[in-house]
């Protein structure tokens, strides 16, 4: 599944991220293949905002739907 | 010596190789409660000989759990503290249940436990204590500092026993503190028991004469003065405050960024910027810098000093003290009238940033901005560039591709009028009246997401997408904000004050050799016979190229019919941006591009001024 089919308030495993440089961009802001975050905010047909611990990231929505993602329960 | 409680006759068997599972917490943490879910109802409370203590042992599987009083610490201090040592030195396995609402205070035992070297694991009970303080704890944090699993529980409520049960053989010998690890590696030699070791350590004289070493220190003051500091670096780093409004700021950053309710806010911050910057600095400040101060003494001070070494009408004289001089125009229209103009623009995009509103506008606005080839980040350049131009296309660098900053310059250079503009637009405007104003407005948008879609499909290349960190809402500090406008405007002057000073010196070369006048006789068929404006409106658009504001305020003083004035208007604010900007862009970007950019906005300006007039007139 990838982000941007992602519901407000699930739990995810980030599985893929498929530009280099933005999973640099990534890594530096903490998120990795492996990461488990939060959704906490949809904006339709916007940006996904996923949160980590304290932190909040906005990810633009053509962003979203290459980054593959897993649910957890 | 052992009472039995409701065994029906039988005492407890205790299998051979059972583990013995000690449940270890400080007082009133809710021990008992995770001893009757492991064991049951089959139980034996036995009195711990030679103390008034007493000691539950019951059964778990295969297993044997031992509860020990509440204590918050292991030595020989007291009774109840000698029983859990005796109890915990000879355990298997530890269920250390923690109050989660004094972490401060529990933790100092569960590091001890940890550095006895036990495996052990944590129940952390009471989080909805925790919840209703407006804490949140970091457990993920937790148990990667401590080493060992952390489990939240409620346990009055049965909630996260069954998943202790669970994990319950999953307990982990921790991370010992590093001057433990120095303590027990120096004086470890022939104590093969750690959890002794560290007793002896600290000081413990029972577990001392159970062994024959008389080299080991007591360390135990600065062994706690160390736990100490590590219970309190790990409260430090595992607790946050949510504030009492903790779920009015997940609202509010909610409505922030949803369109529905993000747009409204959006335009009520649009319209206090506007009573601020425009309203205020434009009229009441910039009237007192440009012409109480500037044109009222500075420029007679300077001119007259000036023409004392310097003869006006010479080249030399007009490029220091002429009409558009270094000394006069440039110092003039930096200080008198941009610089309160950019230090009002910058002080809100401070506060916007500082309260952290700012990447959830880029959040809100991304969707749109797409359809331009760009991403939210561009929604920065935009907003300054109603502001400055020049400053704005400089911002611009932020965005992500090459392609992105094309197309925003290009937008920028084009479609959005500067501070200086604005004011003399909204003057004229005003003078129009609603339907004129609703129509410009039209018109510019109208030319601005053509533009804008137009070169997201001719231009090759792809853009970036919005990949931005949103930091939490919070009231912003004045003293951030008044620092950053500090050293935005600083920035400002720096980069822009060279670039208009240029500009303004090519202005006067050209004045003096009577270049400027040949232009305007070169553009003014174009002006009388395309947008069907007077002669005179030629002037003005130059005057447009070299300061905005004189180009709109050129216009003021024409007499034109109201269908005149808004295409004069439509045209000057698409025309070419001022000589620094343009400068600018040909400094951001390659030749080729700029020059692109430049003859574009020339054309689109005379073009949609000209298909206005023909339509209109």
């Amino acid at each position: 599944m990838t982000l941007d089919k992602v519901r407000r308030g699930q739990k995810i495993e980030i599985l893929s991220i498929p530009d280099n440089t933005v999973r640099m961009q990534a890594i530096r802001l903490g998120l990795n293949e492996g990461t488990h975050v939060r959704c906490s905010e949809i904006i339709p047909k916007g940006p996904v905002i996923i949160q980590k611990r304290m932190q909040e990231i906005a990810i633009g929505r053509k962003l979203a739907e290459k980054i593959k993602i897993r649910v957890l329960d | 010596m052992s009472k039995c409680h409701n065994c029906e006759g039988q005492p407890l068997e205790i299998p051979k190789d059972a583990k013995k599972i000690v449940l270890v917490g400080n007082p009133n943490v809710g021990k008992s409660v995770f001893f009757n879910a492991l064991t049951g109802i089959y139980v034996d409370v036995s009195n711990y000989p030679g103390t008034t203590v007493d000691i539950s042992v019951g059964r778990y599987k295969s297993d044997v759990v031992i509860d020990t009083p509440g204590v918050y610490g292991v030595s020989s201090f007291n009774d109840e503290e000698r029983v859990a040592r005796d109890v915990i030195l000879d355990a298997d396995l530890i269920l250390n249940v923690v109050d989660a609402v004094h972490l401060d205070r529990d933790l100092f035992l569960t590091l001890q436990l940890i550095d006895m070297g036990k495996p052990i694991i944590i129940a952390l009970n009471m989080m909805d204590e925790v919840k209703r303080n407006g804490q949140l704890i970091d457990i993920e944090r937790l148990e990667e500092i401590l080493g060992v699993p952390v489990i939240p529980t409620i346990a009055t409520k049965n909630i996260g026993i069954d998943k202790v049960k669970e994990n319950l053989y999953s307990a982990k010998v921790g991370k010992r503190g590093d001057f433990i690890k120095l303590l027990m590696n120096k004086y470890g030699g022939e104590i093969e028991r750690k959890a002794d070791l560290l007793m002896i350590l600290e000081g413990d004289e029972e577990v001392t004469s159970k062994y024959n070493v008389s080299d080991i220190p007591n360390m135990r003051e600065e062994i706690y003065r160390d736990r100490r500091s590590r219970v309190d670096k790990i409260v430090a780093e595992v607790i946050s405050e949510i504030d009492r409004g903790a779920d009015f700021k997940i609202l509010l950053s909610r409505w922030m960024m949803r369109p529905l309710t993000g747009i409204p806010i959006l335009l009520f911050s649009f319209f206090l910027m506007y009573e601020l910057i425009g309203v205020f600095i434009a009229q009441t400040v910039v009237g007192f810098t440009e012409d109480t101060i500037m044109n009222g003494y500075y420029v007679p001070f300077i001119t007259s000093l000036m023409s004392k070494v310097v003869p006006s009408g010479t080249l030399f004289g007009e490029v220091l003290i002429g009409e558009f001089g270094l000394l006069t125009m440039t110092v003039t229209y930096v200080l008198g009238l941009l610089l309160p103009l950019v230090v009002g623009f910058y002080f809100f995009l401070s506060i916007m940033e500082d309260s952290g509103y700012l990447p959830r506008v880029a959040a809100l606005v991304d969707r749109v901005l797409n359809y331009f080839g760009l991403n939210g980040k561009a929604v920065i350049p935009m907003i300054l560039g109603f502001g400055c131009v020049t400053m704005a296309t400089i911002t611009t660098r932020i965005l992500g591709s090459k392609r992105e900053r094309i197309i925003a310059t290009m937008l920028l250079g084009l479609a959005i009028p500067c501070s200086a503009q604005l004011g003399v637009i909204a003057a004229l405007i005003s003078r129009l009246g609603l339907r004129y104003f609703v129509i410009y407005t039209l018109i510019i948008f109208t030319v601005f997401v053509l533009v804008g879609t137009i070169l997201n499909r001719l231009l090759k290349g792809e853009s970036t997408d919005l990949f931005i960190d949103i930091p939490p809402l919070r009231v912003p500090q004045l003293k951030n904000i008044l620092n950053k406008t500090y050293s935005k405007t600083k920035m400002f002057i720096s980069e822009a004050t060279p670039l208009f000073a240029l500009g303004a010196l090519l202005i006067s070369v050209m004045q003096y050799f009577g270049i400027l006048v040949k232009i305007q006789e070169f553009v003014a068929p174009l002006t009388v016979g395309w947008l069907k404006l007077p002669r005179e409106t030629a002037t003005a658009f130059i005057m447009g190229f070299v300061r905005r504001d004189f180009g709109a305020a050129g216009l003021y003083s024409i007499p034109m019919s109201d269908n005149q004035t808004l295409v004069a208007l439509i045209t000057m604010t698409l025309f070419v941006p001022c000589i620094a900007a343009t400068m600018v862009i040909f400094k951001e970007r390659s030749k080729k591009e700029a020059l692109w950019i430049w003859i574009g906005s020339f054309i689109i300006a005379f073009l949609v001024g000209g298909i206005v007039a023909q339509i209109i007139m």
